[in-house]
């Protein structure tokens, strides 16, 4: 198991100081300036230090410097320093670090969802495991704490059987520019495949298990079997929307959002005006996902699915999948929205239906984000 | 300071009893009938076409080594007579008196099929101790038939699905509501009969709300299904109010009470508004669960639910018990016959010893019992307590997490309970699926444990997280001092790996009598 570790030492600077994130070294400088203090190495340090607690001597692979190898000083690890370039605050400084580690099988990142997006896009097949500390983290790809990121770490390396693998965790991150003003746009930008814990059962009262892809694939097909005739389906990103195509025959697309009529596909990868010239004179229902951990509705607003099909839908109109393993580690037990426009957010309050199996659901309390 | 029972047991490396023996070797041998015997009952008692033409193959072996392999099959248990706080569970003492009643011939040597008129004494029973249970829960009727607290919930879907198809409502009332933390067997039996299930989840005070419960019931609702106190030994403060949303809806609603032990005598299911309840035996009313059976789960209703009830229901006619079979209306049977009989009479004698006011005093025990245990446990470092929000005691068991010790260790919950094996304690039960909360554990102290064991209990637990912070990889290899090491569980799920007979081993491992193709 070979395992990497990069920081990104000035993520989660601006949360201190009221500036919703660091993308970008205007903004770093900015944060700097108004006195914000790093916290990413040193939440970097809590995971190595846990991970030298349990395994000492334990293999990895660190990048130089402030972007890995400084949080690591006189723990007991096996660290394999990889040289990266100057420190410069920007998206290239992650990126090149990863490249530089070579072929890994976990990169673990300490920073938020701009680090996770600058990671995964360069991870070639990596799996991700990211250390909680940026000011925004939508993306489902980040341990509860970082303590809990080191003992991912320990358990990785000592005992690979207790951990499973999950294709499809989502990289979300937020048009920050449009963050300052006042705008919440995330959106998904990959899919990610990451380590997660397994639950090993108690044989005595155990038996076989649905996994998360055949639940979803059930709960899509009667998602299918039930569709109306003459009303638009909307299928927004993501893996737990997708299956839904799956189930109709259809190939979804993982980043962008189809559409369905009479189980027919009408778009695929749609903006918001084709979908919207579709669903003219129709009844429409989205079918959405959620996001891991922060429970975010997938493709909402701003985006391929605007505030005006989302409204035409209402609450009622929404079709969310998400598998209950997903729904039961939600960080909170609420499901977000943020389609852009307040006054839509606040008529989406209230409880839903999610569809979490074969003739399945589980009441989901939605909140605006 | 505790006593921690030092313990190891017995390990036998003797192989099956199929492969024990010689050729020969006998448990008795029989004289042959002497020549009057034979002239007077002849030869061929067997009938030809019914005598076997090949020879059974059975192990040859002496009556002295049958014995000796059993008492070391049996010294390679626990015995099910250890401390075992087993969550969800129930654990009592089974007693031997109320096992004796059962082996008298008035019970054991009767069958289902005799005149009622030669039952008499039995059908008592049943009828008194479906009284016993009515005034527990305020309910008009329990028949005992189903064969576990899961037959009685998928009973309830049954009656439920009778309910409304005599109703012409079928079509309309899809939908069974029930939350996260009702027993997976609710959901399970809901859809086995054909309902839409729909779940309540947590929410962050650690109750499923009564908001959930209002936006999920309508006029599509046939019944709610739900546990209280929960699996986590919570009690939901607003459960009058449920009932009422869900009554309002139309909706029927079950109240399963398997975790009745620190409530019983305090509640009845009836008067909170309840439509029916289960109870089982095994558990709370003090019949053995040994491994995994003979269960049984009473099911009561009200009388407006009764007429759906599978057959046969014992009745009483004047100063006769009947079984009243002509139920035009009935769901039809979930188990043959009237249910595991020999277990109602234990639970009818547990009753009856216990008395009412035992009864209630046994569930105040067992609560108390129960928050001294949690109130040792939140003093070890690394066990966290489930919703830690909620400030109300539990009642009769606690949902603990082991959490914030795993992540220091690496020491999962699974690791734990095998080393509690070491001690010769029962390894405790976890949770149901799925896992709500991180390495969950959930003891139960009940009412049968003295304070010391419990206190032994507590010290094994407390010594085992010590030793997962001094030598982990110990206590991930456990169990050490036990008859055989570690169990994989992943075999379970391959029918190819696992074999329960002796005749499904030998196909299935060593590859003979395939063509028979039988299990």
């Amino acid at each position: 198991m070979r395992i990497g570790l990069i920081v990104n030492p000035f993520a989660g600077l601006g949360g201190a100081v009221g500036l919703k994130g660091t993308d970008g070294p205007d903004t770093v400088a900015e944060a700097m300036r108004r006195g914000a203090q790093a916290k990413a190495g040193a939440r970097a340090r809590l995971a190595l230090t846990r991970l030298a607690d349990r395994v000492p001597g334990a293999a990895i692979t660190l990048a130089a410097g402030a972007l890995g190898q400084n949080w690591a000083a006189d723990l007991d690890l096996d660290a394999t320093i990889i040289a990266s370039p100057t420190v410069t605050g920007t998206a290239r400084d992650t990126k090149e670090a990863v490249r530089a580690m070579g072929p890994l099988d976990v990169i673990a990142f300490a920073g938020g969802d701009g680090t996770a997006r600058d990671v995964a896009s360069v991870a070639n097949g990596a799996a991700l495991l990211g250390i909680p500390c940026g000011v925004k983290m939508h993306s489902g790809v980040f341990a509860v704490s970082p303590h809990s990121a080191g003992a991912m770490l320990a358990d990785l390396m000592t005992s690979p059987d207790r951990v499973s693998w999950l294709d499809g965790a989502e990289v979300m991150d937020i048009d920050e520019a449009a963050l300052r003003n006042g705008i919440l746009a995330p959106r998904l930008y990959g899919l990610a495949r990451i380590p997660v814990s397994r639950n090993l059962m108690q044989a005595a009262k155990g038996g076989p298990r649905q996994d998360a892809a055949s639940a979803l694939s059930s709960a899509a097909q009667g998602i299918v079997a039930d569709m109306d005739e003459q009303t638009l389906y909307i299928i927004g990103p993501g893996t737990s929307a997708g299956a839904v195509m799956t189930a109709a025959g259809h190939t979804a697309t993982p980043l962008g959002v189809d559409a369905m009529l009479n189980r027919a596909l009408v778009a695929q990868d749609a903006d918001d005006a084709t979908l919207k010239g579709l669903a003219e004179g129709r009844d429409v229902r989205v079918i959405l996902g959620v996001t891991g951990q922060q429970g975010f509705l997938l493709g909402r607003g701003n985006q391929q699915i605007g505030p005006a099909l989302i409204a035409k839908a209402g609450r009622n109109g929404l079709i969310i999948l998400a598998t209950e393993d997903k729904l039961s580690a939600l960080a909170r037990p609420r499901l977000l929205v943020d389609t852009g426009d307040p006054d839509l957010d606040a008529e989406l309050e209230g409880f839903v239906r999610v569809s979490t199996g074969a003739n399945r659901e589980m009441m989901m309390r939605i909140a605006s984000g | 300071m505790t006593r921690i029972p030092e313990f190891r047991a017995a390990k036998w490396n003797e192989p099956v009893v199929m492969e024990m023996g010689r050729p020969g070797a006998r448990g008795q041998l029989f004289p042959a009938p002497e020549e009057e015997v034979t002239q007077a009952v002849g030869t061929n008692l067997i009938p030809g076409a019914m005598a076997r033409k090949d020879s059974a193959k059975l192990p040859e072996i002496t009556e002295f080594e049958a014995q000796r392999h059993y008492l070391h099959l049996s010294q390679m248990t626990l015995g099910m007579m250890g401390i075992s706080l087993f969550g969800t569970c129930t654990m009592k003492y089974n007693s031997k008196t109320a096992e004796y009643a059962t082996l008298r011939p008035e019970l054991a040597e009767v069958h289902p099929y005799q005149h009622p008129d030669t039952l008499q004494g039995v059908l008592e029973i049943i009828h008194d101790f479906d009284g016993i249970l009515r005034s527990l829960s305020g309910m008009d009727q329990f028949i005992f038939q189903a064969g576990g607290g899961a037959d009685a919930a998928y009973t309830m879907t049954a009656v439920a699905r009778a309910y409304w198809q005599d109703r012409g409502m079928l079509g309309q009332r899809t939908e069974m509501v029930t939350s996260m933390q009702a027993h997976p067997c609710n959901p399970a039996t809901a859809a086995a009969a054909g309902f839409k299930v729909v779940n309540l989840p947590l929410e962050e005070n650690g109750y499923p709300s009564l908001d959930a419960l209002k936006a999920a019931v309508s006029e599509k609702t046939a019944l709610i299904m739900i546990n209280n106190p929960d699996d986590m030994g919570i009690y939901n403060p607003e459960i009058k109010e449920w009932v009422k949303v869900a009554k309002e809806a139309g909706a029927l609603c079950f109240y399963d009470h398997a975790n009745f032990n620190g409530v019983m005598g305090k509640l009845s299911a009836r008067e909170l508004g309840f439509d029916a309840c289960m109870f089982m035996l095994h558990k709370t009313f003090g019949a053995p669960k040994a491994g995994g059976g003979p269960a049984v789960g009473a099911y009561g209703c009200t009388d407006a639910l009764a007429p759906y009830l599978p057959c046969p229901v014992v009745v009483k006619d004047g100063d006769r018990y009947v079984l009243d079979e002509d139920r035009p209306k009935s769901a039809g049977k979930v188990r043959e016959f009237w249910g595991n009989i020999p277990q109602v009479v234990k639970a009818y004698a547990w009753s009856r010893a216990m008395g009412a006011d035992g009864i209630n005093l046994a569930s105040d025990i067992s609560v108390v019992a129960n928050n001294y245990m949690d109130k040792k446990l939140a003093e070890i470092p690394g066990l966290e307590i489930s919703n830690p929000s909620i400030n109300a005691h539990r009642m009769e068991m606690t949902r603990w997490s082991l959490g914030p010790l795993t992540e220091e260790t690496g020491v999962s919950t699974v690791d734990f309970a095998n080393r509690m094996a070491d001690y010769g304690i029962d390894p405790y039960w976890m949770s149901h699926e799925p896992w709500i909360v991180a390495e969950p554990f959930t003891p139960e102290a009940g009412e049968l444990w003295s304070k010391e064991d419990i206190d032994t209990w507590i010290g094994v637990i407390a010594q085992i997280a010590e030793e997962a912070r001094i030598d982990p990889e110990m206590v991930k290899t456990a169990p050490h001092n036990q008859a055989i090491a570690q169990v994989k569980g992943d075999a379970f799920e391959d029918p190819a790996k696992w074999a329960m007979t002796w005749r499904a081993y030998q196909r299935k491992i060593l590859g003979e009598n395939k063509a028979k193709g039988v299990a």
